[in-house]
């Protein structure tokens, strides 16, 4: 009679997707451009902060964007209006974006000839955060109306990120948002994580946000070159 | 959900290694961090749906659930977190971001069927430890 045993194999089940992801970091980092992921619940006010993001940058920088959705194009017709390269990455069924997605649509984009790249996630709060995509950067969202406590309700995600935004300040009063209340969530689950509150529709707040980046720009390009 | 398509990363890796030491697989033994991002009972689920069709079929998910640790500066000391709501030391209350365990998706054995092919298998596994 046979007997089970067990066998040690030790496979990271993610590895495929972490080796691209990698790959992405090493060819950003040799072309010299910065590229931040968007994560959000659908609705947080994404696309109309990327919009108003590439439309403020652009004087300046030479910016692009990927939008992953799940069926449309919508949001890549939004997003062309600030002029700036966009491609859609339509995901299907797909709930989130992998690495080897960003792969393929970069495949005839020239990056040397960018500073930013954004690459907007599909809007969930669960899968994206178990891919890395090569970001430099993750950018988790949430907007006034969607409850202080999101933190606490998805901390994976919040804790994978490297900077939180909070949207829609402009509805604020209006809801009766908790500024501490959603820093303290915040900082529970990501200690230390730099914070936004900002209207992308007003213009509040935008400034200061980007400043940070053209700083994070010029740190990346400063390590890179070294 | 992306547990599916987790379910089919898991699968994949399984039979890679069961047709390299040409073993037939009764359990896949999964560690599964907190930080993961992944819903264990849709995994279980999606799990059975991945198997169907293949050599798996049939064969059982062992999830082994791993805490986060983090390493607490103040204790200089790796602390495991009761709750991944709350990254700060459970001694002494200092945050931290120092991740040290919890993020693993790793399919880390395989309980396979003995047989004559074993005596090969039980070499290799010898030679890791």
């Amino acid at each position: 009679m046979s007997e089970p045993r067990l066998v040690e194999v030790r496979r990271n089940v993610l590895k495929q997707n972490d080796v691209i992801a990698r790959a992405l970091r090493e060819q950003f980092r040799a072309a010299g451009v910065f590229v931040v992921s968007l994560v959000s619940s659908p609705g947080s006010g994404k696309t109309t902060f990327l919009e108003k993001t590439l439309t403020q940058l652009q004087p300046r920088y030479r910016v692009a964007a990927l939008v992953g959705d799940l069926a449309t194009e919508n949001d890549a017709v939004r997003l062309a209006r600030s002029k700036a390269p966009v491609k859609q990455i339509t995901t299907g069924t797909l709930c989130h974006l992998e690495a080897a997605m960003v792969q393929n649509a970069l495949q005839d984009w020239d990056l040397h000839q960018l500073d930013f790249l954004f690459i907007e996630n599909v809007g969930n709060l669960v899968c994206p955060s178990s891919y890395d995509l090569g970001e430099n950067l993750r950018l988790v969202l949430m907007s006034v109306t969607e409850g202080e406590d999101k933190p606490l309700k998805y901390p994976t995600i919040f804790n994978s990120a490297d900077v939180a935004v909070v949207t829609k300040n402009e509805l604020a009063s209006v809801v009766g948002f908790d500024w501490n209340a959603a820093r303290t969530s915040i900082e529970s689950v990501r200690p230390g994580m730099q914070i936004f509150r900002l209207s992308a529709k007003t213009g509040e707040g935008m400034e200061e946000y980007l400043k940070f980046l053209s700083q994070q720009l010029a740190e990346h390009r400063s390590v890179a070159r070294v | 959900m992306h547990e599916l398509s987790i379910a089919m990363g898991i699968v994949e890796a399984a039979l890679d290694e069961a047709q390299r030491r040409r073993v037939q697989v009764n359990a896949v033994h999964l560690r599964l961090g907190a930080l993961s991002g992944v819903v264990k009972d849709a995994l279980m689920f999606s799990y059975e749906v991945a198997c169907q069709d293949t050599p798996l079929e049939g064969s059982q998910l062992i999830v082994e659930d791993v805490s986060v640790v983090v390493f607490c500066p103040q204790c200089r000391e790796t602390r495991t977190l009761p709750s991944v709501q709350l990254f700060q030391c459970p001694e002494c209350g200092t945050p931290t971001m120092d991740v040290r365990q919890g993020k693993e998706l790793e399919v880390f054995a395989l309980e396979v069927e003995e047989d004559e092919v074993q005596e090969h298998v039980v070499q290799e596994s010898e030679v890791k430890k």
